[in-house]
Parts: C-alpha cells; sequence; structure tokens
C-alpha cells in the first residue's frame, strides 16, 4: 500500500511538470485565425492527458526498476500474481470514457473550425506544380500572392492541375489537400485570419521535384490594406486618376463606411454602386450618376439611401475638405468599382 | 567449390536471363500489334516481372512441386548433406524453420543497414539549411526507399520472429507447409531487387505511399518500387496462411489457446492480418502500374477516374500494415518481461485479446491517414471515433507490463533494456497517436514532423527495440553462443537516449511548421540547430547498430558457450540444447500447465518426456 501512494504522489507531481512543460514550451506557431485558437484549445487538453498517461506508466515503471530490481545475492521469483479482473476492468473503462470524450471535443472543435460565415470573401486557389495562384472572382484580381483581410472569413475554393498538393499555413493551423480532376474535385477550405502580418503557404503533400519549393507569400492586412491591395492589383494599372481617388478614399477615411467589395456597413458599398438605382428613404429613387456621387459629397443629406442614417456623413464637412479635382477623381474611383 | 550449387547465385542468374525474356516477349508482342517494339516503360516492366518469377524458379523454390505435377517422387527426408559446410544451407533452398528463420533475419538485418544508409545521407543534407550536396531528385528517391526498404526490413523481421520462434514455442518441429515456407522466404529477395533497382531507374519520388497522380507522372523507379512490394506482399501472404495453420493445427498437446507463449497470440494476430489486407496494397499498386502502362485512368477524374480512390485502397492495408510491424514487437515485450521480473504476465487472457483487439479495430481506422485528403468530409468523424478506440486495447498492454514488473524482482541484461525501452518509446508513440487521430488538430499535423516523430516512436518501440531484444534474447539459442554484455548495453545506452532526443526534436519541429519529405527548409523558420541535434542522433543511432552487428559477428564465432536454460525461462525452446537440433524436440513434448507461473513452487509448463512420465 505505502508503494502505492508514493508513487501516486509522484504520478500527480510529474503530470504537473510535464504538463506545464508542454504548455509553457512554445510547441506552437503563432496563433494567427480563429480556427488556430480553437485547435491550439484541443491540443492543450491532449496535453493535459499526454502528461497524464505518460507519467503513470513511466513513473510506475522507474518505481518498479528502483524498488523492485533484483538485489545482488538475491534468489528466487517474485510474487505469484496472475493478474486482476476488476484491475481490467477498470484500466479498459476509464481509457475508453477518456477517448470517447476527446473525440467529442475533437467534434466540437472541428465544428468551430468549419462555421460558415455567408459574407465569406470567396478565393479560387490553383495549385499548379510547383506554384500557387489565386484568383479572386469579386474583384477580377489573379495573384501570385495571397492577399487576405484580418478578421473576415475567406472561403477557399481549390483544385490543382495536375498531382496532388495541400494547402497549409503553419500559423492558421488548418489544412486541406488541393485535387486535380475537375469541378467535382474541388475543396474547399475556410479559414478567419485573426492576426495582421506575413506568413508562407507551403505545399504539404508530396508533389514531386520540386516540392519543397512549392511556396506562397500570404499577406494579412486591415481591410484598408486588404483595399489598396486590391487596387494596386487592378485600378492603377488603368488610370492615375481611379488610383488618385483611390488612395483620397484611404486618406479622407471614406473606405472605413463605405466598403469597396460589395458589404454593407456604417455607409452603402461602393462596388457596383456607379450606374445602380439607389432607393431612397421616402420611396423614390434615383440613378447613381457622377451627379448624384458629387451632390452624396458636397451635401451628404440632399438625398439619403434607403436603411441609412442621414447626419454621419454631414458632420465630416467633406464640402470644403475636398478641391473640385480630388471630388472627381474620387468620382473615377467609384465607377471604376461598376 | 561450384557456385551454382547455391541456389541464391542460380536464382540471380535464372533473374538476370529471365528479365531478358521477359523483355523480348513484350518487344515481340508489341511487334506483332504493329507497335514499335522498343518502349521502355512496357519493355522493362515486362522484363522485371519475368525476372522476378524466374528467381524463385531458379533457386528452387517450387522445384519439389515441379516434381509432383511431373509426376515424379520427392523425398521427405531433408538431412542436410554433411560434407557440405552447414552455412551453405543459408544459400538455398531449405524447409528447416530455423534456417528460414535465420535467412529472415539475416536479410531483415541487411536491409536495415541499407535503410538506415539512406537515411543517414540524407539526414546529413538536412542538418543544415541551404542545399548541401543532393540534388532534390536524389533526395527523394533516398527518402522514398528508406521509408519502403525499412517496411521490407520490418516484414522480414516479423518473419524472422514468426518463423525461428513459433514451431519452437508451441513444441513443433517445424511449419504447416516447409515447401511454402521456403517460397514465402525467397520470393523476397527479387523483391529486394527490384526495389533497389529504382536507383538506377531515375528514382521515385513519390514518397514510399506513392500516391497517384504524382506516381503516374514519376519516373521509370516508381514501377520497380510497385513491384518490389508486390513481391514482398505476397511472401507476407503466403507466410501469414502458413503461421496460422501452424498455430491452429501444431500444438503439443495440452496447449490450449490460453496455454500459449504471449507471442505466438501476437503472431496469430499479425498473420490474420498479413493475410485478409496485404492483397489491397498489391491492388492499389497494380492500378497504378495499368494506368502507367495502358493508359487506363483509374485515377484521373478528368477521364472518370477518382484520386482518392488509391488512397483508401492504400491505407486499407497500409494501416493495419502498421499493426503487422508492431504486434510482434509487443508480443516480444510481454514474453521477456516474466522471465526478468520472474513474475507471471499480468492478465494473460487480457494481452492475448488486445492483441486480437488492435487487429480487428486496425480495419476500421484506415481513413485516419485521409482526414486531409479531402475525401467526403462526413467520413471524418466515424474514423476519428473508431481511431480512438485502437487506445483501449493498446492501453490495456501497458498497463499489464506495468502490473508485471511490479513487485516483482528484476535484473536487467541487454535483452531486459531494451525491452524496457521499447515500452517507454512505444508509449510516447502510442501516447502521440490520439492528436493525430483528434480531427481538428490532424489537419495542423498532418504531413509534419510531428508524424514522423510519431511513427518512428510506434516503429523503434513496437519494433526495432522488441527485435533487438528479441536478437539478443534467442541469439545464444540460434547461435549456441553467448554475445558480449558489455557490447550490448554500450549499444543499448547509446540508442535509447539518441533515439529519444530524435524524434522529440522532431516532433517539435512539427508543431512549429516543419513538413515532411522535403529536401530544404528556410533558415527563417530557425530549425537548423533542431536538424543538426536530429542528424547527430540519427547518426549515433546508426553507430550503436553497427556495435550489435560486430558483437553478433564475433560473438557468433568467438563467443562463450551458451548451455543449458541461460535466462531460466519456462518456455519448452530452452529446454533443450542450443543451438536447437535439427528437429527440435526428440520426443512430443506435452503442456501441463500454465506458461508464466513464475514464483509459483512446483509448477510446471512443459513436460519435455511425457512417455516416460506415463510410464511411472
Amino acid at each position: 500500500m505505502v508503494h502505492f501512494v508514493i508513487v501516486g504522489i509522484l504520478v500527480i507531481i510529474s503530470t504537473y511538470f510535464v504538463f506545464n512543460g508542454l504548455v509553457n514550451a512554445d510547441l506552437l506557431p503563432e496563433q494567427a485565425s480563429l480556427q488556430a485558437e480553437a485547435i491550439d484549445e484541443l491540443f492543450n487538453v491532449e496535453w493535459f492527458f499526454i502528461a497524464f498517461f505518460f507519467s503513470l506508466i513511466v513513473v510506475f515503471l522507474l518505481y518498479s526498476i528502483v524498488v523492485f530490481r533484483r538485489k545482488p545475492g538475491e534468489e528466487g521469483d517474485g510474487d505469484h500474481i496472475e493478474g486482476n479482473t476488476k484491475l481490467e476492468i477498470v484500466w479498459t473503462v476509464i481509457p475508453l470514457g477518456i477517448v470517447i470524450y476527446l473525440a467529442i471535443l475533437g467534434a466540437q472543435t472541428l465544428g468551430k473550425i468549419e462555421a460558415r460565415d455567408p459574407n465569406a470573401l470567396e478565393i479560387n486557389v490553383v495549385a499548379s506544380r510547383w506554384t500557387w495562384s489565386f484568383e479572386y472572382p469579386e474583384y477580377g484580381v489573379t495573384s501570385a500572392e495571397l492577399a487576405l483581410p484580418v478578421d473576415r472569413q475567406v472561403l477557399l475554393r481549390m483544385r490543382s492541375t495536375d498531382v496532388i498538393h495541400s494547402f497549409w499555413v503553419p500559423e492558421f493551423r488548418v489544412k486541406q489537400d488541393v485535387l486535380p480532376g475537375g469541378e467535382a474535385f474541388v475543396r474547399e477550405l475556410r479559414l478567419t485570419p485573426s492576426e495582421i502580418g506575413e506568413y508562407k503557404l507551403r505545399c504539404a503533400e508530396l508533389c514531386g521535384l520540386q516540392h519543397t519549393g512549392m511556396i506562397a507569400n500570404v499577406v494579412v492586412t486591415d481591410a484598408f490594406g486588404f483595399n489598396a491591395w486590391v487596387m494596386e492589383q487592378t485600378g492603377c494599372e488603368d488610370s492615375e486618376e481611379v488610383c488618385a481617388g483611390f488612395q483620397w478614399a484611404g486618406e479622407y477615411g471614406c473606405t472605413s463606411c463605405h466598403t469597396i467589395d460589395g458589404t454593407a456597413s456604417i455607409g452603402p458599398t461602393w462596388r457596383g454602386l456607379f450606374g445602380s438605382n439607389v432607393p431612397l428613404e421616402g420611396g423614390a429613387s434615383v440613378v447613381a450618376d457622377e451627379n448624384f456621387i458629387r451632390e452624396s459629397i458636397l451635401d451628404p443629406d440632399a438625398k439619403i439611401h434607403e436603411g441609412y442614417l442621414p447626419g454621419i456623413m454631414s458632420a465630416q464637412n467633406f464640402a470644403d475638405r475636398l478641391s473640385a479635382e480630388q471630388i472627381e477623381e474620387l468620382i473615377a474611383f467609384i465607377k471604376s468599382l461598376e | 567449390m561450384n557456385l551454382l550449387s547455391s541456389g541464391l547465385v542460380r536464382g540471380l542468374l535464372a533473374q538476370t536471363l529471365g528479365t531478358s525474356v521477359g523483355m523480348a516477349f513484350v518487344m515481340a508482342v508489341r511487334v506483332a500489334l504493329g507497335l514499335p517494339a522498343w518502349n521502355r516503360e512496357p519493355v522493362v516492366v515486362g522484363g522485371a516481372l519475368v525476372g522476378a518469377i524466374a528467381f524463385v524458379f531458379g533457386v528452387g523454390a517450387v522445384s519439389d512441386w515441379m516434381k509432383l505435377a511431373r509426376g515424379e517422387q520427392i523425398s521427405d527426408d531433408h538431412t542436410p548433406d554433411p560434407d557440405k559446410p552447414a552455412w551453405i544451407r543459408y544459400f538455398n533452398v531449405d524447409y528447416d524453420h530455423k534456417v528460414i528463420g535465420i535467412q529472415y533475419g539475416v536479410t531483415s538485418m541487411i536491409l536495415l543497414l541499407v535503410a538506415g544508409l539512406f537515411a543517414m545521407i540524407f539526414r546529413t543534407e538536412l542538418a543544415k539549411s541551404g542545399m548541401q550536396f543532393l540534388p532534390p531528385e536524389v533526395y527523394n528517391t533516398l527518402m522514398s526507399l528508406h521509408g519502403i526498404v525499412m517496411i521490407g526490413s520490418i516484414l522480414l523481421g516479423v518473419g524472422a520472429m514468426s518463423n525461428y520462434l513459433v514451431p519452437l514455442m508451441i513444441g513443433a518441429n517445424d511449419m504447416a507447409f516447409p515447401r511454402l515456407n521456403s517460397l514465402a522466404f525467397w520470393v523476397n529477395v527479387p523483391g529486394i531487387i527490384l526495389l533497389l533497382s529504382s536507383l538506377f531507374l531515375g528514382g521515385f519520388d513519390t514518397g514510399w505511399t506513392g500516391y497517384p497522380p504524382n506516381s503516374v507522372y514519376a519516373a521509370l523507379g516508381v514501377q520497380m518500387f510497385f513491384l518490389g512490394v508486390y513481391f514482398i506482399g505476397l511472401s507476407s501472404i503466403l507466410g501469414s496462411i502458413n503461421l496460422i495453420v501452424t498455430i491452429v493445427r501444431m500444438r503439443a498437446p495440452g496447449m490450449t489457446y490460453m496455454r500459449m507463449p504471449i507471442f505466438v497470440w501476437a503472431a496469430l494476430a499479425t498473420a490474420l492480418i498479413g493475410f485478409t489486407a496485404t492483397q489491397l496494397i498489391g491492388l492499389s499498386f497494380q492500378m497504378v502500374i495499368l494506368e502507367r502502362i495502358f493508359d487506363m485512368s483509374f485515377f484521373d477524374g478528368t477521364d472518370g477516374g477518382n484520386p482518392i480512390l488509391f488512397q483508401h485502397l492504400f491505407w486499407f492495408y497500409s494501416h493495419p500494415a502498421v499493426y503487422v510491424f508492431v504486434l510482434p514487437g509487443l508480443g516480444i515485450i510481454s514474453e521477456l518481461l516474466p522471465v526478468f521480473a520472474r513474475k507471471p504476465l499480468f492478465g494473460y487472457k487480457w494481452v492475448a485479446f488486445s492483441s486480437m483487439g488492435i487487429a480487428l479495430v486496425g480495419f476500421f481506422v484506415w481513413a485516419h491517414h485521409m482526414f486531409t485528403s479531402g475525401m467526403a468530409t462526413y467520413l471524418r468523424v466515424p474514423f476519428m471515433y473508431s481511431t480512438m478506440l485502437v487506445a483501449v486495447p493498446t492501453g490495456v498492454k501497458f498497463f499489464s507490463w506495468v502490473g508485471t514488473i511490479w513487485r516483482g524482482k528484476i535484473s536487467f541484461p541487454t535483452p531486459m533494456l531494451f525491452t524496457l525501452g521499447a515500452v517507454v518509446v512505444f508509449l510516447i508513440g502510442g501516447l502521440t497517436g490520439p492528436p493525430n487521430g483528434l480531427v481538428a488538430t490532424n489537419l495542423h499535423l498532418h504531413d509534419t514532423y510531428w508524424v514522423v516523430g510519431h511513427f518512428h516512436n510506434t516503429m523503434f518501440g513496437g519494433f526495432i527495440f522488441p527485435f533487438f531484444a528479441a536478437i539478443y534474447f534467442w541469439f545464444p539459442k540460434m547461435s549456441g553462443r553467448k554475445y558480449s554484455e558489455t557490447l550490448g548495453k554500450l549499444h543499448f545506452w547509446l540508442m535509447f537516449p539518441a533515439f529519444l532526443i530524435m524524434s522529440l526534436v522532431q516532433m517539435r519541429v512539427g508543431l512549429l511548421g516543419m513538413r515532411r519529405r522535403i529536401s530544404d527548409y528556410d533558415p527563417a523558420l530557425g530549425f537548423d540547430d533542431s536538424h543538426m541535434v536530429i542528424t547527430i542522433a540519427g547518426f549515433v543511432i546508426g553507430v550503436s547498430v553497427l556495435i550489435m552487428v560486430w558483437n553478433l559477428i564475433r560473438s557468433a564465432r568467438r563467443g562463450e558457450q551458451a548451455t543449458g536454460n541461460l535466462w531460466n525461462s519456462r518456455s519448452p525452446e530452452w529446454q533443450i540444447p542450443s543451438p536447437v537440433p535439427l528437429h527440435n524436440y526428440e520426443q512430443p513434448i506435452a503442456v501441463v500447465g500454465k506458461p508464466y507461473d513464475y514464483g509459483l513452487p512446483g509448477s510446471v509448463y512443459v513436460d519435455m518426456n511425457p512417455s516416460a512420465s506415463s510410464d511411472k
């Protein structure tokens, strides 16, 4: 009995140290997505059980090796203990309970990391030996670098043109193989970047000769930076005017209320605005032409878009702050978002 | 002495000749079909296939059956020719299970050294970031070959232990089908030659898993890899049938299933897996061979195929296969702990059934290798549950081992050190399994060095350490001589800490983002020091294994004579002289008690001379 008490205490002490060692050893890369947070929580539960069972077996083993070793000159055999059915049942049923508990946790975590946001930003990922390419259908942009806005779920729709590749950014944790074979083999991955920064996407499925070097840059920026990136990919190539307008939109804070990717915010989005029929408060409607936009900048409360509040933009007093030229450039930019 | 008297030499000549004939045959068929005679791939594959079959004929593994087919008499007396040196038996077809066991064992060790050498080469490349001396195609080939040759080595090692030990332990004089047994060994040899020939045919950069479509695009070497595995797999199936029949039919009188030495249970569970699952890896590889040669688009999604289909077929074997690798080793642990703790195996029935439990559950978990593969997402959760269940029977084994040594009188010669080392290493392998089994954490861990560390722990803990323990334990039984304890202990104390360091660091860099199967890594990741440590530890393991090889070779020649029951074991093979006489037991033995009643005064397991006792 004394043996069991000593071993029990040692197991507890060992579990404490091993668990803390694992948790504090910086075993995982930076946490840069919502999915990573959920996964890392599960890792911590796993570290605990690993620490406990490792300690349980190793402490019993080491204790036996030290205490029950054959002393010099000792003859004969050990105690004739053939087994203990109750004990066997205990150490079958308890681990069974634990693994079922862990599997339930695992399923719940999976549910969390696969939660769908209907407003997710869709990106088509195309993997080919040994490069990555990213298409943003919303913006008509194709890029070799993966730019992502922070705190917004992205839905990656991935396909390969040749062999199996695998999408993995360690900081995001989640991983998904990318399959060849056409539309039926497009696979989806959802992730929500939570930290601004630069990361590397590395192919995780052996794909032939240059597999090692199949790497792409991943840039997570705030919404403004993302918009800037989109513009850089499109607008500025077309016209300096549009580019300047985009610059003012950022500098004067327009885009903190008016998104350019189609989502609703404090003010109406600019995407697809130009030329559309704008419903106004009171039931009338107006075509969003250059005059309407110019008027909305100079006198925001003159016509209020249905569902939005007056007074917010007029308080900014843009009529005094923007030159006529700047306003024309902004209009050109909004036009480009048709 | 005539070289042609060696079956091995005749087999190799036949393989060379057969390869040429096979190539000529394929070219003739092509000409008859109006195709240009020369097309490298079908011609070489046809030649390789015929060559491997020719080896089996040349070595003489099917000679007796051929004679029977022609209506000729065959001899049932296989007493070796006393005029020839004893070693010549090992280079010929021989029907003695002990000879075949040692043939398996030596071949396994040779493959272990070859595959280990591959690892040393690419570990040197990985010691620091940046390309040092290996071009990526060579790196990929060596990395792939390291995996598959090690698997071959392990399968042969499993064959060695089962073949040598099972008939001895159940009191039989040989296996049920000695000719089949010999064939099962010899088909490995052309398989190994094909496997290694891939090095000279462009290599293959697919890893040992050979996933298409990557393997469809790979160099010709990949075909040799597939064919080689095909023949080694055939060996597994034939060997398994033989073992099952032997264990079911040939136990000594009185040896009920619950009185078999526990290793026999493990061998039985292993054989059941090998017998029922190996076909699937053969099938999956065969489909890629056909896709490459005849453009059958099994795995081409644009032509009605499915790239994931291969992975299901492949893992349906290859997951149970890891239990083929580890169950015999776990059996060795359960077999040796009672001997060195001088106590009964704790919960014999539970340990026996846990092997069967692992073998059974092992068939329902294959898709846990495919959580990120893009298979139907709803499959992931059921496979997560079934995977986690494996932990339960595995846990029973650990608890039983602890129960066995608890309150024992433990001594620590080399085999015991390796057994205890196996428990610790396999424990780490086991405990690092559930994070892979849970889908959510698997998404991070899949295809990283974490997995590399995890399975090296399971393979070292479940096979390498127990295999080495078995070699040290039964070496005196095989050779009649003692090995050097000093060198044995040196081997252990080099290998055990080096392995722990190697695998723990592998798992750490894997968690931090180190992918598997890459020939170089970004210095910005800061893994240079870790990789240097892994490489140095790997070399220490290599050196320690060479020490063992030297120890065994030297001891086999000049070691001290081993007489009597060296380990004071109750198992029947230790009650007869070493090395074991030609026909094992002079007279049939009878089992009259339980195998592990250490510490029970007056208890008897085996009656070595039942006719004498009944006369009394």
